[in-house]
C-alpha cells in the first residue's frame, strides 16, 4: 500500500490478469496491481518491451520474476509502446514499493476510443482479488 | 483451505504472525511470513525459526531395530555410536531412491526422520520389508512437534532453554534432554547449510517453546522462516530435495550422494544395483549452474550444449547470498566439468550458464 493511498484507484481499469491501466488522452499507462505485487513478493527481475513495439490487447509484453515464480505480463489494450520504465530493471523493488506510481511498467499510444471489453473497474477488481485470496 | 489438511501445534501462531499458509504434502504450512529473501538472510546472518513438524518421525525399538535399519538404508547403521545421526538413502532393489532420511542412534531406540511427502510410502515399505526382524515401529509424527532453529546465533538462543552444554554437541549428534523442563530431543542438524539445531518435543509443550524462541530471538535478528526460504537455503547449500533431485528413477551415485552409500558391509536392499550404478561411468551428474543473466531457470528447463539436449534442471531459484540465479541440474558427464558453459532453455529463450561444483554456498 505505502505511498499509493494517495492514488485514486477509481481512475484505473484492471485486467483479470492483474494489470492496471490509466488513460491520459491517447496514452495508456500500464502497471500491475498491489495485489499482484503482494502475491509475487521478492521481485528479482522485470523484462519490458522496447519503444515502438506494437501490442494487441491480451498480448504478452514482458515478464516479472520473483523468487517464487515467473509471470507473464499482458497488455490490457492494443497500442504502440512509447516508453518503458527502465528504472525497474535496475531496481525491481520500486515496483513493490509503489505499484501505481513510480512502479508503472509501460506507456502505450492507443487509438481512441479504447475498448474496455473484459476490463474491470476498481470495485469489480477488488471483488476478484477477494475471491482469489481465499 | 482444505479442511482435511493436517496442522502442526504452532498453526495458530503462524496465522497470527502473518504466515502465508499452503498445502505441503498434506500439511498446512507457512511458506513465508514476510519475505523469502529477508527470512533467508536472517538464517545466514542471525537465525531463523522453522516449523518442521510435518517431517515424518518413526521410532524403532526392539532387539533387531538397528539390524533392520541397516538392511533398508544405504549407510552403515550398525557402525553408529550412541548419539550419532547419519544421512542415508532408502533404496529399492533397483537402486532407485525411495527417500532420503536421517537416522538417529539413541541409547534406547533409533529414530528415522523421513520426508513428509514420503511418510506413508516408507511406513508401508517398513511393513513390507520387516520379514523376521524383531522390532517395533511407532509413527510419532502427529504426537510430537519438531522445529529447526538455524543460523549462527542459534546456539546462543537455545542454550538457556536446555539442560546440557550445547557446545559439547557436535555436528550430526543428538541428545535426549530437557527443553524448558519438558522431555525432548535436541540434534545439531538442519537443511540450510548453517549451524543450527532441530528440537523434538511433545505437541502440548510446543507453542510455549516456539513462542519463547521467537520472542527471545527477535532482538537478536531471529525471523520466523517458512518453506520458501527453506528451499532457497537448501538450494544454495547444494542439498537435494526429494521429488526434485531425488526419485525412484535416480540412484544415489547419480545424485552425488555416494558418501551415504556403504557398499562394503553386509547385504542390504539395493546393494547389487548400487554397485553397478557406482561403476557406470556414463551416468548423469548432479551439478550446479550459475547464470550471468537475471532470468531464473525452473524445474524442467532443458540444458543444451551446442544445440543438443544434455540434461535438465531439477531446482532453480534466485540466490539471495550470491545475488544471481542458480540451479541444480542433471547433465551428461561430457558437460559436467566445472567451468563448462551450457545453454538453458528458460521458457523458450536460451540463457547461458556455467557449470559449477556444489554447493553454491559453504559457511565460513
Amino acid at each position: 500500500m505505502k505511498d499509493d493511498h494517495a492514488m485514486d484507484l477509481q481512475l484505473l481499469l484492471f485486467a483479470k490478469t492483474h494489470e492496471w491501466l490509466r488513460l491520459d488522452g491517447d496514452v495508456a499507462t500500464i502497471g500491475i496491481s498491489d495485489f499482484a505485487v503482494q502475491s509475487l513478493t521478492d521481485l528479482v527481475y522485470i523484462e519490458l518491451p522496447q519503444p515502438g513495439r506494437v501490442l494487441k490487447a491480451g498480448e504478452v509484453f514482458g515478464e516479472v520474476e520473483s523468487v517464487k515464480a515467473a509471470s507473464d505480463l499482458y497488455s490490457p489494450v492494443a497500442g504502440t509502446v512509447v516508453e518503458s520504465n527502465t528504472k525497474l530493471a535496475e531496481d525491481p523493488a520500486q515496483l513493490s514499493a509503489s505499484p501505481y506510481e513510480t512502479g508503472w511498467l509501460i506507456r502505450l499510444k492507443v487509438s481512441l476510443p479504447v475498448s474496455r471489453a473484459g476490463l474491470l473497474d476498481a470495485e469489480e477488481y477488488k471483488r476478484l482479488c477477494a475471491t482469489e485470496s481465499h | 483451505m482444505n479442511a482435511a489438511l493436517l496442522r502442526t501445534a504452532c498453526y495458530d501462531w503462524h496465522v497470527a504472525h502473518g504466515g502465508k499458509m499452503v498445502d505441503f504434502a498434506g500439511w498446512e504450512m507457512p511458506v513465508q511470513y514476510t519475505s523469502i529473501v529477508a527470512e533467508h538472510q536472517a538464517v545466514r546472518q542471525a537465525m531463523g525459526l522453522f516449523d518442521v513438524a510435518h517431517m515424518g518421525r518413526l521410532k524403532f525399538t526392539g532387539a533387531d531395530a538397528g539390524k533392520f535399519l541397516d538392511q533398508i538404508v544405504t549407510n552403515d547403521i550398525l557402525a553408529l555410536e550412541e548419539g550419532q545421526v547419519c544421512y542415508a538413502l532408502i533404496a529399492n532393489q533397483q537402486g532407485g531412491v525411495l527417500d532420503d532420511v536421517l537416522v538417529y542412534r539413541l541409547p534406547d531406540f533409533y529414530l528415522m526422520v523421513v520426508n513428509a511427502s514420503n511418510r506413508a510410502k516408507i511406513v508401508n515399505w517398513v511393513t513390507d520389508q520387516r520379514g523376521g526382524f524383531r522390532f517395533e515401529v511407532e509413527d510419532l509424527t502427529v504426537a510430537r512437534f519438531m522445529l529447526a532453529l538455524q543460523g549462527p546465533r542459534a546456539q546462543h538462543l537455545l542454550q538457556p532453554l536446555v539442560d546440557f552444554d550445547l557446545s559439547s554437541l557436535n555436528h550430526h549428534r543428538a541428545a535426549i534432554a530437557r527443553v524448558m523442563g519438558q522431555p525432548g530431543l535436541v540434534s545439531r542438524t538442519g537443511y540450510t547449510g548453517e549451524d543450527g539445531f532441530e528440537v523434538i518435543v511433545d505437541q502440548a509443550g510446543a507453542p510455549r517453546l516456539w513462542t519463547a524462541l521467537a520472542d527471545h530471538g527477535a532482538d537478536d535478528g531471529l525471523l520466523p522462516a517458512g518453506l520458501g526460504c527453506r528451499d532457497t537455503l537448501r538450494l544454495e547449500a547444494g542439498m537435494p530435495l526429494y521429488g526434485h533431485e531425488l526419485d525412484e528413477s535416480i540412484d544415489p551415485f547419480t545424485a552425488g550422494l555416494g558418501f551415504a552409500v556403504k557398499l562394503d558391509r553386509g547385504d542390504f536392499i539395493g546393494r547389487d544395483a548400487l554397485r553397478a550404478a557406482r561403476e557406470n561411468a556414463n551416468r548423469q551428474r548432479r551439478v550446479g549452474l550459475v547464470f550471468s543473466g537475471k532470468r531464473i531457470a525452473r524445474e524442467g528447463a532443458g540444458v543444451l550444449s551446442a544445440g543438443a539436449a544434455v540434461g535438465r534442471v531439477t531446482s532453480g531459484g534466485f540466490s539471495p547470498t550470491l545475488n544471481h540465479p542458480i540451479a541444480m541440474a542433471y547433465v551428461a558427464p561430457t558437460v559436467a566439468t566445472a567451468g563448462t558453459v551450457v545453454e538453458v532453455d528458460i521458457r523458450g529463450k536460451s540463457e547461458s550458464a556455467q557449470v559449477v561444483r556444489l554447493p553454491f554456498y559453504r559457511r565460513t
